[in-house]
């Protein structure tokens, strides 16, 4: 809907919103992936000799904090490229910040995830174990993240505030990973990514892994341009209603 | 298909995980696409870097 008081002369717009023929092809090219990693994930896959067919959420839940890890590194590189770079564009501070509101929500179905495994497999939903209770604490920081983001003044004040505290907490996702090593933990130790270069599946069991990790990043490009885009929109409007409070303010004082 | 997602060991859990994820993600992608559609008729197209 158009507001007259944020856009006095609307054109006519040619695009109907975010999306271009890029992402409209990338949007196809995840929707098509999803489809393989729920019929390679529940159907394809054999069930595991130990977890029985519990082994299948595995396939939304490795895919779903691999892309938060990918997104909450994003914001931290694109945190350092706004502050560090000669020219400190808004462009990173919106990549960073949609990057991180969509981490979180990774994060979120991670956790729930790994709560519907762990009650099949270790009998309880939630243990105060080292990797739960590091990326539970992961999640709660970047939620922290958001809220300084949401604080108010300046677009460049609000870029470089979040930009160090997203450069401060990306430091835990090594501790979250590695939390099963230096602390005794109940959660298992990396399959595919272990230091010791070992990979402990099944090849159709890692190809289905391998379908949901590239459907998951797909979908997490796709979702951060049609995010950082509606950001700089949001800047936009904000900037012109502020001007035209402003220009309002000055045209009372004249008439007064 | 559907017989052997419903015989499958803790059908309940395995299939919630899945539905949980996809619709959480469907929502987020639904939420970001519809507020794109609605600020872009406010902003004029030399604005928006990726027309």
């Amino acid at each position: 809907m158009t507001s007259p008081a944020l856009a006095p002369e609307p054109t006519v717009s040619r695009s109907a919103g975010t999306g271009t023929h890029v992402t409209r092809l990338l949007g196809i090219a995840t929707i098509v992936m999803i489809g393989w990693t729920a019929a390679f994930g529940l159907l394809f896959s054999p069930a595991d000799r130990n977890q029985g067919d519990s082994v299948r959420i595995m396939y939304v839940h490795v895919p779903t904090v691999w892309t938060a890890y990918l997104a909450f590194t994003v914001t931290a590189l694109c945190s350092a490229s706004y502050l560090f770079r000669k020219k400190h564009s808004l462009g990173f501070d919106r990549v960073a910040g949609a990057s991180a509101e969509i981490g979180v929500v990774f994060m979120a179905l991670t956790l729930v995830t790994g709560m519907l495994w762990g009650r099949l497999t270790w009998g309880v939903y939630w243990e105060w174990d080292a990797r739960l209770t590091t990326t539970a604490l992961l999640f709660v920081s970047y939620i922290g993240y958001l809220a300084v983001r949401g604080l108010g003044g300046t677009h460049h004040q609000r870029a470089k505030r979040s930009a160090v505290v997203g450069l401060l907490i990306v430091l835990e996702i090594p501790l979250v990973h590695w939390s099963v090593k230096l602390w005794r933990s109940l959660h298992q130790e990396a399959s595919v990514l272990d230091t010791d270069g070992d990979i402990d599946l099944d090849g159709l069991m890692l190809f289905s892994l391998f379908v949901g990790v590239v459907a998951f990043t797909l979908l997490y490009v796709w979702l951060v341009l049609h995010r950082s885009r509606t950001m700089a929109m949001e800047d936009l409007l904000e900037d012109q209603g502020l001007d035209e409070a402003l220009a309002a303010r000055r045209a009372e004082a004249v008439m007064s | 298909m559907i017989v052997a997602l419903i015989a499958m060991e803790d059908a309940g859990f395995v299939i919630g995980s899945y539905v949980i994820t996809f619709a959480v993600v469907g929502a987020l992608a639904w939420r970001i696409v519809r507020r794109g559609r609605e600020l872009a008729p406010r902003i004029d197209d030399a604005d928006k870097y990726w027309t």
